[in-house]
C-alpha cells in the first residue's frame, strides 16, 4: 500500500463507503437491465460531482482539489469493486488534458464544469478494436474529421477529447459529431463516434495525446484493482462456505494454494498499479514505463483472477444470477482496453532499449 | 491443416467403404447445408428444423449413421471405429455434419447398450438413432455438484412403481427434454450404494422446470423440480442401488466426447480457426505471417497443444481396440480438451480486440458476437461433467494411487 497522506486516507474510505451502501453491484444489475440512453445514472454521478471526485485532479482556480492520480485512483478502484457505473474516469482523465493543454478558452468554459460534475467528458482515441497510436483523424481549418471506436461513456458526454494525428482536440458534443451505441459484453457505454468536420479546439501536440493516454491506462489500472481485490475475496468467502464431500470447499489444498497464488500476484498488482499512480503524480520521466508495468501485470493478475472466481463457483459463477460473470465481462474489456499485457509489455520492452 | 482425423487415415482395404459412403452423401446431403451447422446450437436450444435439416436427419436416421458404431439391430449403423472414422472424413471433406446428437447419443445411448434390458434398449435406442427423442440429465443437485453421490432426490418404493420427490439442477435442455435419465436416491442409509438409475418421463405429472439465466445470455438449461412424480418399475436401470455404477460409467462417456473439444469436429469449435482470424484482425507482415511476433507464438503454442491433444486421443483410441469403452483416462482428455477449448476462445477475444466483446445491436459482425458468447459458455467446459479440479483428483487417486490426506 502506498503511504496516503490523511486527505487520502478520508478520501479512500469516503468512497469505499459509498460505493458499498450507494453503488452495490446490485446497482450496476439495476443499471444493466434499465439500459439508460446515457449509460449512467444520473443521481449516482450528481453525487460524485458533490462529493469533488471529478474535481480531484482539476487544479484550485478551476475549483477543483489538485490531489492528484494516487487520489483519483483510491477513488476509480473503490468504484471498481462494486462494478460501479461512473463516468468519473473518463471525465477526470479527460479534464486532465484540458488542464494540461493551452486553451483557456477551453479551460474557461468546461473545468469547473467538469470539477463540479455537471458536465461529462470522455476521451476520443483509438480508430479500431485495438489501442495504437496510429491516428488518422484530421483537422482542417479547426474542423475535425475522422471516427474513433469503442469511445467509452461515448453516449453521455458533452464533451470529447479527441486524438487527430498533430495531437489533442477537444470537441463539444453536438455539430459534427455523430454518437452510435455499442453495446458490449460488460453492458457498459462504449460508442462510435463520427466526426464530420466538427468544431475543435486545439489542446495541444502528440506528446499531450500521450501523457493523456497514460493517464487514462493507469486509471483503467485503478478500477481493475479495485475489481481483482472484490473478486478475489468473494471466491475466498465463497469456498470458505460451500460443502462438498461433508467439508467446506476451503479445506481442500488445492484450492489452498491456487487462492494463494492469487493473493501473491494480487499483491504484485497493486505495487505496480500505485506505482503508475504515483509516477504520474511526481511527474517522473519513466512514466510510460511505469504504466506499462501496471497495464501488462494488472491484465494478466485481473484475467487470472476473473477466470478463477467463474471456475471455482462451479456452476453457480456460470448463472447470471451470480456476480462471477459480471467481473469476468468487465475484465475483459478492460484488458483490452488502452492495450492489452502483450502490447505493454512491447511498449515496455522497447521503453529499456530491448 | 492436418486434422486428428486425417493422421488417422488408414491406407487400406476401406477404399471401397469410403466409395460407398462418398455415393450416399451425394445422393442424400443436401447440399444447401453445407457447413450450416450452428455451433451454438447446442447452448441456444432447438431451432425449428427446415424442410432440408428435416431430409438430413432421417436420412441419417434411417441408415443409422447419427450413430455409425451402434448395433444395427437397433437402429445404429453398426460400423466398425475405422469406418465411422471414414464416414466422418467424407462428412468432413464435403461440409456435411452429424444431425444427430444431444445427451441420448453422447451418453445415455451407449450406457443403456451395457446395463439396460433388451425390453429397454429395443424401447429407447432407435429413437435416440433417429433423432426423435431428447434426453437431459437429472444427475446435479443444490448441494450435490461435485460430490454428487450426497445427492437428496428420492424414490419410494410403491410396489409396482416409484414416487419420485426432489430438486435437481443443472438440467441441461431440461425444458425441451421429452425423457431425462435421473440419479435417485431410493436407500437413505447408504451414501453410494442407496442411489439407483431411473427414467423419468418429462411430461409426466408433478415434472417442473425452470430455466437460469446464463452468464452468456443464454437459459439452455433449469432447475427440475419432481413432486410426487409416478415412475413405473420398468423404467428402473439396472438393479436398485447399482445406479452409482451406472451413473459414473455415464459420466465416463459424458468425459468421452467432451474430451474432444480440443479436436476439429466439436461443434464449439465449428468455424475459422485462430490463425485465420489473427491475420484477418491483426494483419500480415512482408512474409504474409501474422504481423505480431508474441501472438504469433502464443497460436503456435496453441496449435502444438492441439495436435499433440489429436495425437493423444489417436493413441487412446488406439489402446482402446480392446474396446473396453472409455477408461480413467478419460479425465485426461477431458482437461486438457477443456483447456484447450478455453485457450482458444481467449486467444480469439484478444485477437478481435474490443469486436471480440460485442453483446448486440450494431457495430459487430455475426461472428464476432458468436465468439463473445462462446466465450462465456465455454467457461462450463472445466465445471460440467466433473470440473478440471475432480478430473484431476480422479487421476492423482485412480491413475497414480496418491492419497487422500487426513
Ligand atoms: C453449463 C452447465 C451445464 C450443466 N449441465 C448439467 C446437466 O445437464 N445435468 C446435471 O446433472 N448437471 C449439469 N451440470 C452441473 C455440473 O455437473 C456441476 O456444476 C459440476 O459437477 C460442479 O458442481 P457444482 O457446480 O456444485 O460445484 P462445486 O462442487 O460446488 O465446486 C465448486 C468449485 O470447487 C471445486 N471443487 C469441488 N470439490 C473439490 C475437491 N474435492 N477438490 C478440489 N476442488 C474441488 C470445483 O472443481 C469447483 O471449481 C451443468 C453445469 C454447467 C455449468
Amino acid at each position: 500500500m502506498a503511504v496516503l497522506n490523511d486527505e487520502q486516507v478520508m478520501l479512500r474510505d469516503m468512497a469505499r463507503e459509498w460505493a458499498d451502501n450507494e453503488s452495490p453491484v446490485t446497482a450496476f444489475r439495476k443499471l444493466r437491465d434499465a439500459a439508460p440512453a446515457k449509460g449512467f445514472d444520473p443521481e449516482a454521478w450528481r453525487t460524485v460531482g458533490e462529493m469533488g471526485w471529478a474535481g480531484v485532479v482539476i487544479p484550485e482556480e478551476f475549483g477543483g482539489s489538485a490531489f492528484g492520480y494516487l487520489s483519483l485512483g483510491l477513488v476509480v478502484e473503490q468504484l471498481g469493486r462494486n462494478l460501479a457505473v461512473s463516468p468519473l474516469a473518463s471525465t477526470a482523465v479527460a479534464a486532465t488534458a484540458i488542464a494540461m493543454g493551452s486553451s483557456d478558452a477551453a479551460k474557461n468554459d468546461w473545468l469547473a464544469k467538469l470539477a463540479s460534475g455537471e458536465a461529462v467528458a470522455t476521451l476520443a482515441i483509438d480508430e479500431g478494436p485495438h489501442h495504437d497510436m496510429k491516428i488518422a483523424a484530421t483537422v482542417a481549418a479547426g474542423k475535425l474529421t475522422g471516427t474513433k471506436a469503442f469511445v467509452a461513456e461515448g453516449d453521455g458526454a458533452d464533451a470529447f477529447v479527441v486524438a487527430a494525428a498533430d495531437g489533442l482536440y477537444l470537441v463539444a458534443r453536438g455539430e459534427g459529431a455523430t454518437v452510435s451505441p455499442r453495446r458490449m459484453a460488460d453492458s457498459r457505454s462504449h460508442a462510435e463516434v463520427r466526426f464530420d468536420g466538427a468544431p475543435a479546439e486545439k489542446l495541444g501536440g502528440t506528446d499531450l495525446t500521450q501523457a493523456i493516454v497514460d493517464r487514462a491506462t493507469a486509471v483503467a489500472c485503478a478500477e481493475m484493482l479495485g475489481m481483482a481485490e472484490t473478486a478475489f475475496h468473494q471466491t475466498n468467502d465463497y469456498l470458505k462456505q460451500r460443502v462438498q464431500f461433508g467439508q467446506v470447499l476451503s479445506t481442500f489444498q488445492a484450492l489452498q494454494h491456487r487462492m494463494a497464488k492469487m493473493f501473491t500476484e494480487l499483491e504484485l498488482m497493486r505495487s505496480a498499479v500505485e506505482g503508475a499512480l504515483e509516477a504520474i503524480d511526481a511527474g517522473r520521466s519513466d512514466l510510460d514505463q511505469s504504466v506499462s508495468l501496471a497495464k501488462a501485470i494488472a491484465s494478466d493478475t485481473l484475467k487470472l483472477i476473473s477466470r478463477e472466481m467463474v471456475q471455482l463457483h462451479g456452476g453457480v459463477g456460470m448463472t447470471d444470477e451470480y456476480d462471477a460473470g459480471l467481473y469476468l465481462k468487465r475484465s475483459a474489456v478492460l484488458e483490452t482496453m488502452w492495450g492489452t499485457a502483450s502490447y505493454h509489455r512491447e511498449r515496455f520492452a522497447r521503453a529499456n532499449g530491448y | 491443416m492436418a486434422t486428428a482425423v486425417e493422421l488417422d487415415r488408414p491406407a487400406d482395404a476401406l477404399e471401397g467403404f469410403r466409395a460407398e459412403v462418398r455415393a450416399w452423401l451425394e445422393a442424400n446431403f443436401p447440399p444447401a447445408l453445407k457447413d450450416a451447422d450452428n455451433a451454438m446450437s447446442a447452448v441456444e436450444g432447438p431451432s425449428d428444423e427446415t424442410p432440408d435439416q428435416r431430409k438430413w436427419r432421417e436420412a441419417m436416421g434411417a441408415k443409422g449413421w447419427g450413430v455409425p458404431t451402434w448395433p444395427k439391430e437397433y437402429g445404429g449403423g453398426g460400423l466398425t471405429r475405422a469406418e465411422a472414422g471414414v464416414l466422418n472424413q467424407e462428412m468432413a471433406r464435403i461440409g456435411a455434419w452429424n444431425p444427430i446428437g444431444g445427451m441420448g447419443v453422447m451418453m445415455f445411448g451407449p450406457t443403456l447398450l451395457e446395463y439396460g434390458t433388451d425390453a429397454q434398449k429395443g424401447e429407447h435406442i432407435p429413437k435416440i438413432a433417429k433423432g426423435e427423442i431428447r434426453w437431459c440429465q437429472g444427475y446435479s443437485e443444490p448441494g450435490a455438484g461435485s460430490d454428487l453421490a450426497s445427492l437428496q432426490t428420492f424414490a419410494e418404493d410403491k410396489g409396482d412403481h416409484y414416487v419420485v420427490n426432489g430438486q435437481k439442477t443443472w438440467t441441461s435442455g431440461g425444458q425441451w427434454a421429452d425423457k431425462c435419465f435421473a440419479l435417485v436416491r431410493t436407500d437413505k442409509s447408504q451414501k453410494h450404494a442407496g442411489i439407483s438409475f431411473l427414467l423419468i418421463d418429462m411430461d409426466a405429472e408433478g415434472v417442473e422446470t425452470k430455466p437460469i439465466r446464463l452468464i452468456s445470455g443464454q437459459s439452455p438449461f433449469c432447475e427440475t423440480f419432481f413432486t410426487n412424480v409416478k415412475v413405473p418399475k420398468n423404467n428402473l436401470v439396472g438393479l436398485e442401488g447399482q445406479g452409482w455404477s451406472i451413473g459414473t460409467r455415464l459420466l465416463q462417456h459424458e468425459r468421452n466426447s467432451l474430451s474432444s473439444g480440443g479436436g476439429s469436429s466439436s461443434r464449439m469449435n465449428a468455424g475459422k480457426q485462430v490463425p485465420e482470424i489473427a491475420k484477418k484482425y491483426r494483419g500480415t507482415d512482408a512474409e504474409g505471417r501474422i504481423a505480431d511476433a508474441e501472438l504469433r507464438t502464443r497460436i503456435i503454442k496453441h496449435e502444438m497443444d492441439q495436435r499433440a491433444f489429436a495425437l493423444t486421443l489417436r493413441r487412446a483410441a488406439l489402446d482402446a481396440k480392446s474396446n473396453q469403452g472409455p477408461s480413467a483416462a478419460t479425465s485426461i482428455m477431458k482437461n486438457v480438451g477443456a483447456r484447450i477449448t478455453q485457450d482458444r476462445a481467449e486467444l480469439n477475444i484478444e485477437i478481435m480486440g474490443m469486436n471480440g466483446l460485442g453483446w448486440e445491436g450494431e457495430g459487430f459482425s455475426e461472428d464476432e458476437l458468436t465468439q463473445t458468447r462462446s466465450w462465456l459458455w465455454g467457461k462450463a467446459v472445466s465445471i460440467y461433467g466433473g470440473s478440471s479440479e475432480i478430473q484431476n483428483n480422479v487421476i492423482a487417486k485412480r491413475i497414480l494411487g496418491m492419497l487422500d490426506h487426513q
